[in-house]
């Protein structure tokens, strides 16, 4: 790998900052012991990592400086497709707080609190899908993929199928994660068509099933943004063929409080409240993936789940056939306080009120970028997301970076996969009429700039910190970590 | 878009040239447009033997990576080991320098199933 | 509590434009049977109600003490930590996949993979995965996929939930999961290992505590032809080897201890950071250096073919969040510390539990000193550890974590401390335990 060298107005990195001798923390004094005695002489360490060595006031304004060059909910709009980016309630914040010192390996009347909450957070997220049972464990979406799927497995294995059962159906409209997931699964992967009207061609589909189907995945409303109609059709002729439906619950946004995936016929659902129920994206998580299932699959489920008995509330690892663990601890309790809250804050009208609000906002915003210029390739009205094209010969990508120098953040670009640049856009409830309009108003104007000026189009963005990075050079030449100048003590 | 005579080609968009029993394969001028920059090459590892169809190689731009498919059957003989360094050869020289693997054709294995330059040039055109 | 914006004259403009009658018609796509169905949950609160039902539940636990250990421990965590890590615009951004706008975020990931790497004495670290013990699963298949073998071998001393994920995963491939127990000195012992094992995984300190020959352990797997991996606390690297110094191959594990609150259990973040060799093949998320248009020097997410959202079903994994805030605090935490600051409290977490297990021998209780530990030891008792921390915890101290029985150390308690155990939290222990599981003859020395 190459060294990293500086080059003109760079901004420092935290090593960067760094000056010998200086601290930002007063630590509990250590006392005088003889490490070599107590651990070994052989054990120890020559060298200390070279962590940076900074005063309090140059490690606030490092973070702080950073934090500015950065978009998010809470400075910009935030349309991501697929992405669900609503406003994350400080109230929620502070109710994690208040758990934050618990250790998971406290004795079980100690920790009630905790343990009620998870007991009434399974209950919650099973009403609302429609299941029978919840496991709050998967530490993100695809985590909680995993989980279904190795459920759906082992309900294979006790029927003495898994041999025969090989394939997992998976639309070619699908998220990468599902079929990625099927594959650690162990399952081959066969993708299924999407039809004209952007949903699951029924007649592809039929033709996909057969007693080598272990399951089929879907989301629903799909990536599309279009409810999957023939929903009950293909929930029958899946579990017809012996294959096993699984919910992928990206997409619970567009129907929460209103139609629920286990009255659809779905027999495994996993849910990313870090979308629907707006635990923060954290720049990238942590996520949480709770996985719920029909009663048949109960046995399957992760250990432990948490159990209610006349001597209060406890977890419960009596399930003989569980896949096992798929995380340690009891899953991301953090976000776990986050969602209860969410939901008992809203209750179920102000749930109906998500769903209602987010479906309202996607489809006015459709309706305004249409106006604007867009191409909508599925026409009618969508759920709470829509996927629109740019007029023929100009690129998603560059009024994506045209959009930032707007102040706004676009929307997902190049996916669904089976539309040709595609943008992916999802307002989400917590956005206003006004902010819509707004939102309008720049995908007109940057379509101007861009007729009026297209090399300007394709320099931009003009404004941001930085500008259309090389990733060529990055991924040809991978630099991914600091080098520290010659001769610096380490 | 350059298509020559002197080689074979795949519906996949490799290309495969014969000599001295060896075969020599590539990707098209056509994929490496369609590709952009390619950042990265896996490479089989010589000695193995392949069937005609197998993804042998991958070919990695930053947002896509595509499978390269053995258009004959027989052992890997070699590999183009600058690409590790410099995948951009296979820009830059899709015919030439930026060849993939080479394959030493088993007993019966023959390019005759393969396209020829106008059939192939009627694929891309399609393609596109 | 609502979050919508939406007045009735919204309401009605937005509906006009799209051209519908009312909000419910917008969900007629719907098959009317699937529709409104009956849903059990309370009505919605007022903040003040809300609040006080969060009290409720949280009066209703009792803090843990850094007395207890097993994997996840109370560590000291300066306030600026968290103060700088829950900004709003780290907090409520998505993954940086528009570079321009999310250098906060790249950067910082930049920083913590370069932490990540000193720390552990490995050149190439991602951006973070879920945590220690789902990583630790990940980085069997990175071995799998390396070698082209088909078996694990994993210390009885990695943590127990360690070795469960791990048998889940591995089992949904097929591959072969082997355990190797540890011996009566509770390291791991030198195993034979045949030629189609693709790895072995050991955990430093281990699961009770104590410390493993790393070097002896390593070359052993080298010359099978096999992977070491190498389980590692990371706060115990401010003064213990890197795990780049004895050869391992890659370093994972969970990142609570530098910089997560309990939390009880998550979230945290797990972590691997490996050789150059094996860089093509690990999953998750990285970030890299580049330059921009202008030429300055900016960050991006890079070696994304390796990923699901464009390789789908051939990816390394399946994996897509990474743990980026959780993460994103330890990076802050080790700034805040520094290396004299990790290395302190390092040292004073050791120096407290091995004071704490002086007391302990002193009263008479069997201590299992027969290897060097950390900061974490296991004390034999005289009757059940259940029992023994419910006592415990009735008198208001949360200490210890029951050894699992399948260590067959009969009735033992893993006790930990840290730079955060006072002198008076191990008197108070002492005169505790000693009231409530009196030291038996049978087992005092």
């Amino acid at each position: 790998m190459s060294s990293s060298k500086p080059v003109e107005a760079d901004f420092p990195l935290i090593f960067e900052r760094s000056k010998a001798g200086r601290r930002a923390s007063s630590p509990p004094a250590a006392p005088s012991v003889d490490l070599a005695e107590l651990l070994g002489a052989e054990q120890l360490r020559q060298d200390p990592p070279r962590l940076p060595e900074v005063s309090e006031l140059d490690l606030v304004r490092h973070y702080t400086q950073l934090a500015h060059r950065q978009f998010s909910i809470d400075s910009h709009v935030y349309p991501l497709g697929s992405c669900t980016m609503k406003y994350n309630p400080k109230v929620h914040e502070e109710a994690a707080k208040a758990f934050q010192d618990l250790h998971p390996y406290q004795s079980p009347e100690t920790v009630q609190g905790a343990l009620e909450l998870l007991f009434e957070l399974q209950h919650d997220l099973a009403t609302l899908t429609g299941m029978d049972a919840m496991s709050l464990q998967p530490a993100a979406g695809a985590h909680g993929e995993l989980t279904g799927i190795l459920i759906i497995r082992a309900h294979h294995q006790a029927r003495g199928e898994d041999e025969q059962r090989r394939i997992v159906l998976v639309p070619d409209s699908a998220h990468g994660t599902n079929p990625a997931t099927a594959a650690m699964a162990g399952y081959r992967v066969v993708e299924v068509a999407t039809g004209k009207d952007g949903q699951v061609d029924l007649a592809a589909f039929r033709d996909a099933l057969s007693p080598a189907v272990a399951a089929v995945m879907l989301t629903n409303p799909n990536t599309l943004g279009i409810f999957e109609r023939n929903i009950l059709e293909i929930s029958r002729l899946a579990h017809e063929a012996g294959a096993q439906l699984y919910y992928d619950g990206a997409n619970l946004n567009a129907i929460v409080g209103r139609a629920r995936p286990g009255d659809m016929g779905f027999d495994v659902v996993h849910l990313n409240l870090h979308k629907t129920f707006t635990t923060p994206h954290g720049g990238g998580g942590p996520g949480t993936g709770p996985v719920g299932v029909k009663s048949h699959l109960r046995p399957y489920l992760p250990v432990p789940l948490v159990k209610r008995d006349d001597d209060g509330y406890d977890f419960d690892y009596d399930l003989p056939s569980s896949i096992g663990r798929v995380r340690s601890f009891y899953g991301n309790f953090g976000n776990l306080v986050r969602a209860y809250v969410y939901i008992r804050g809203l209750g179920l009208e102000g749930l109906r009120a998500v769903s209602g609000m987010a479906v309202l906002n996607a489809n006015y915003l459709q309706e305004r970028m249409k106006e604007a210029g867009y191409k909508i390739p599925f026409g009618g009205r969508c759920m709470h997301e829509f996927v629109a094209q740019p007029p023929a010969g100009l690129r998603t990508l560059d009024l994506a970076k045209a959009l930032l120098d707007e102040g706004v953040h676009p929307m997902t670009v190049y996916f669904p996969l089976v539309v040709k640049e595609a943008m992916m856009v999802e307002p989400t409830e917590t956005e206003s009429v006004e902010t819509l309009d707004h939102y309008a108003g720049l995908l007109g104007k940057v379509l101007q700039l861009a007729r009026a000026d297209p090399e300007w189009l394709a320099q931009s963005p003009h404004s941001t910190p930085v500008r259309r990075l090389d990733e060529v050079q990055a991924a040809r030449q991978p630099i991914l970590r600091y080098t520290f100048p010659e001769g610096e003590a380490g | 878009m350059t298509i020559p005579d002197d080689r074979r080609y795949n519906k996949s968009h490799e290309w495969a040239r014969e000599e001295d029993g060896v075969v020599t394969v590539g990707i098209t001028d056509y994929a490496q447009d369609q590709l952009g920059d390619v950042v990265f090459v896996e490479l089989p590892a010589t000695g193995k033997t392949v069937r005609a169809g197998d993804a042998v190689a991958v070919v990695e731009s930053v947002k896509t990576a595509s499978d390269i498919y053995a258009p004959v059957g027989g052992e890997v003989v070699g590999v183009n080991a600058a690409l590790e360094t410099r995948p951009e050869l296979i820009n830059e020289f899709p015919y030439g320098e930026g060849w993939l693997f080479r394959i030493r054709p088993g007993a019966g294995a023959k390019l005759s199933g393969l396209l020829d330059a106008a059939a192939y040039r009627s694929v891309t055109e399609e393609d596109s | 509590m609502n979050y919508t914006p939406h007045t009735e004259e919204d309401i009605e403009r937005a509906l006009q434009a799209i051209g519908v009658p009312s909000v419910d018609a917008l969900f007629a796509e719907i098959p009317e049977e699937l529709l409104d169905p009956s849903i059990d949950l309370p009505r919605g609160m007022d903040e003040v109600s809300l609040l006080a039902r969060v009290k409720e539940l949280s009066d209703a636990n009792a803090g843990a003490s850094s007395l207890m250990g097993g994997g996840l421990k109370k560590h000291f965590i300066p306030t600026v930590t968290q103060h700088l890590t829950f900004q709003s615009e780290f907090v409520t951004a998505y993954t940086p996949y528009q570079p321009e706008v999310s250098q906060g975020i790249l950067q910082a990931t930049f920083e913590f993979q370069t932490m990540m790497s000193e720390l552990t004495g490995l050149p190439v670290s991602n951006a973070s995965m879920y945590d220690g013990a789902s990583a630790v699963a990940e980085a069997a298949l990175l071995a799998v996929r390396q070698t082209g073998r088909n078996q694990i071998i994993v210390s009885q001393g990695a943590h127990p939930e360690t070795r469960e994920v791990l048998a889940t995963y591995l089992n949904a491939l097929g591959i072969e999961l082997t355990s190797n127990a540890l011996n009566g000195r509770l390291v791991s012992s030198r195993s034979d290992i045949g030629n189609d094992v693709a790895a072995v995984i050991v955990q430093q300190p281990n699961f009770l505590g104590y410390l493993e020959d790393m070097e002896t352990l390593a070359q052993d797997a080298h010359v099978a032809g096999a992977l070491f991996i190498s389980v590692v606390d990371p706060f115990s690297l401010g003064i213990l080897r890197p795990p780049g110094s004895y050869g391992a191959d890659v370093a994972v594990g969970d990142g609570q201890t530098i910089g997560n609150s309990l939390s009880f259990g998550g979230p945290h973040f797990g972590f691997m950071v490996v050789t150059e060799a094996l860089l093509r093949q690990l999953p998750g998320r990285i970030v890299g250096q580049t330059i921009d248009v202008d030429g300055r020097r900016a960050f991006v997410l890079t070696l994304q073919a390796r990923e699901q959202h464009i390789r789908r079903a051939r990816a390394k994994s399946n994996i897509c969040s990474n743990h980026q805030l959780t993460a994103l605090m330890a990076t802050v935490n080790l700034s805040a510390l520094g290396p004299r600051g990790l290395q302190e409290v390092a040292t004073a977490s050791v120096a407290a539990a091995h004071a704490l297990a002086d007391d302990l021998a002193s009263a008479g209780y069997r201590v299992r000193s027969e290897s060097h530990f950390f900061n974490e030891f296991v004390v034999e008792l005289a009757s059940p550890a259940r029992e023994v921390v419910r006592k415990l915890a009735k008198q208001g101290i949360s200490a210890g974590v029951p050894v699992p029985a399948h260590y067959g150390l009969g009735s033992a308690l893993l006790l930990a401390a840290t730079e955060l155990t006072g002198e008076q939290e191990r008197r108070e222990l002492m005169e505790t335990l000693q009231r409530v599981a009196p030291v038996s003859t049978s087992v005092a020395r």
